[in-house]
């Protein structure tokens, strides 16, 4: 039986999903020109800090559990054996 | 002295005794009805020490009623009524029973102005809890619930000796902020951490918790470790070393939910982070800190209680737990789906969900105490819960790639608990005044800055990126991660497999030698207690008065020469 796909799964979906992505990130960063903002630190006082911190953090966040995930993973049944 | 208002924690306890006697609709009636009157107990209460109890030569205050205590019996009992909403057709007598008990002991655990009571009520909490683990009745929760009890009896024992030391060097047992110079303090803390699950033994939360029924993790989320929550804010408030700890448990989470394949075990993992987050406030100490990580502790239960529902109703309808096995249940469970995402973006702290209004109160007070390294750790912890709790659950199990499962939407009585959840978590978001009136100290904090919205959804918004661009690093493994709990569930197994080994050689070796030596033991034991043996005759008695008479002249002829 071949089940109907969902439109959410359709490419074109998937492309039009990380277009408006996109939009709304960048989006995010200009309307932070528009705004007075008040730092509570001076070497975060620039424009899209949270931004590039946000995405480093992830990014720095998955690479030490990927390091870690080849020291500390085991099978499954590890404990039942 | 006892007042006339009624302790919420009896109400649930002996409510929960009674409950297995009834059948049917009426069950069902005083499961819903028990929560809810312990919450207008609650609510009528006025503030103050309302038992006194004397007992040996200490005085047992029961029912210490403030806006601390009584934010967290708000929580306690609205999460309990909203579990028994969640499965009171689904799950079994025992386990509604024993969940009413184990919310009604955390009760009494917030209650308690005195170590005793609070002792009291530690231990039947463990003991209650480790009953809904078991409620699953399967091997796995049989054997988790084994090694949760063992951890929290071993805490209990570590609160106990603090609590003797205490009163030894105080001579009161009241329960009042503390420092840390004594001995008596270091172990309670000890005792507390242990159930607030900070390391090194923070593995049984993500051990136990899972194993436990598709309802029954829902309780066990909400009162152990908020328990512990609370008599960390009423003990060790400012408490330095606590930030560390905080910060330890929050990175801890982080790493491990990424590592997990098991839906429910990221969210165990994910209970630690977000106690984390609570603990480190609480080091902070001050009032904006204290208010945050209470505030955070109110919030926190409702959205993990609904992120725990949405979990469960996955498994209740599905039987699967792995992520690497769902996939494309939005399609069949949109009202599951909806609740579970809203759960996700307020632990996540997105504007406008509860999360965001009682974190941010902790962010800020590292801002206005210039703690910049702690400030941006907490940022990047920030960015680190939406990407292992607020994306990485919803995406694995409702989108990804199609699994093929459709499963039926979850039952009536299971959606109207998600969907309660699911208001309350917005009702906060948007109107924080709510909660904050509850708080125990004046709130002078306004969330919703154009500015602070702007910024936490950068900082969200990106991290949803990295998730995206790092997808084939996510990718889930049929793994388990190890964690301390290696050591007493395969290192000391290990060890005692050893020496039993060395032993038998041992035994084997000196086998013939050994038996001779045992042999010339065991005759003379036998000749001293075998039944002719000369301890084992049978005296007549006279005999015995006579060697009472004598002994007791003896005793007259000494006294009578010592005066």
């Amino acid at each position: 039986m071949i089940m109907k796909q969902h439109w959410l799964y359709l490419p074109a979906t998937r492309r039009k999903l990380w277009i408006a992505g996109i939009s709304i990130l960048v989006l995010a960063v200009i309307a932070e020109f528009f705004i007075h903002l008040h730092a509570y630190f001076s070497i975060v006082e620039f424009v899209g800090f949270y931004a590039v911190y946000g995405f480093m953090s992830c990014v720095i966040l998955i690479v030490i559990a990927r390091l870690l995930g080849l020291l500390l993973k085991r099978k499954e049944d590890y404990y039942d054996k | 002295m006892i007042s006339s208002y009624i302790h919420p924690a009896f109400i649930l306890i002996i409510g929960g005794l009674i409950l297995p006697l009834l059948q049917g609709k009426w069950r069902s009636i005083l499961a819903l009805l028990l929560p809810l009157i312990a919450l207008v107990a609650i609510w009528s209460v006025p503030d103050g020490n309302h038992y006194s109890i004397s007992f040996l030569s200490y005085e047992l205050e029961p029912f210490r009623v403030d806006k601390l205590s009584r934010l967290f019996i708000i929580v306690f009992s609205i999460t309990a009524f909203a579990g028994v909403l969640y499965c009171y057709k689904q799950a079994s007598n025992k386990e509604l029973s024993t969940a009413l008990i184990y919310a009604g002991s955390a009760i009494g655990v917030t209650l308690a102005a005195d170590m005793v009571t609070l002792f009291v009520f530690w231990e039947i909490m463990a003991l209650a809890s480790t009953l809904v683990v078991w409620s699953a009745r399967t091997d796995a929760s049989w054997y988790a619930g084994m090694r949760y009890v063992l951890i929290h009896l071993l805490g209990g024992v570590i609160l106990m000796s603090g609590i003797a030391a205490y009163s030894h060097e105080t001579g009161g047992i009241v329960f009042t902020a503390m420092n840390l110079e004594s001995l008596s303090s270091w172990l309670i803390l000890t005792g507390f951490l242990i159930n607030a699950g900070a390391p090194p033994l923070s593995a049984w939360i993500a051990d136990a918790y899972p194993e436990s029924s598709f309802s029954g993790m829902v309780f066990l989320s909400a009162f152990t470790t908020k328990a512990a929550v609370y008599v960390l804010l009423r003990g060790y408030p400012g408490t330095e070393l606590l930030i560390y700890i905080g910060l330890f448990m929050i990175f801890y989470g982080i790493v491990y939910a990424l590592l997990e394949n098991d839906m429910r075990r990221i969210l165990a993992y994910s209970i630690v982070n977000q106690v984390g987050f609570m603990v480190c406030g609480i080091g902070i100490g001050t009032e904006l800190a204290l208010n945050g990580a209470a505030a955070h502790a109110f919030t926190h239960i409702i959205y993990k209680a609904l992120l725990l529902m949405s979990a469960g109703a996955v498994l209740y309808t599905t039987g699967k737990r792995k992520c690497s096995d769902l996939g494309g249940l939005f399609q069949t469970m949109p009202v599951t789906c909806t609740c579970g995402i809203i759960g996700a973006l307020s632990i996540s702290s997105f504007p406008l969900t509860s999360g965001f209004v009682s974190k941010s109160m902790m962010t800020q007070a590292t801002a206005d105490g210039h703690m910049l390294v702690i400030w941006l750790l907490l940022q990047a912890a920030s960015a680190g819960v939406f990407l292992h709790a607020g994306i990485k659950f919803p995406w694995f199990v409702f989108f990804q790639e199609d699994s093929g499962l459709r499963p039926p939407e979850a039952p009536l009585n299971m959606r109207l608990a998600m969907i309660f959840f699911s208001f309350l978590c917005i009702l906060i978001g948007i109107t924080p005044g709510l909660l904050y009136q509850l708080l125990p100290y004046s709130v002078n904090f306004v969330p919703y800055t154009v500015g602070h919205v702007l910024l936490q959804l950068q900082l969200l918004l990106f991290s949803g990126l990295a998730f995206f661009v790092m997808l084939p690093w996510m990718q889930r493994t049929l793994t388990i991660s190890l964690d301390i709990d290696w050591l007493y569930r395969k290192a000391l197994p290990k060890v005692s497999e050893m020496i039993i080994s060395i032993l038998s050689v041992a035994g084997a070796y000196f086998g013939t030698r050994g038996q001779k030596i045992t042999g010339i033991l065991s005759d003379c034991v036998m000749r001293l207690y075998g039944p002719h043996g000369a301890l084992s005759r049978e005296i007549q008695t006279g005999f015995v008065v006579l060697l009472v008479v004598l002994m007791l002249g003896l005793y007259l002829l000494l006294y009578l020469i010592t005066i």
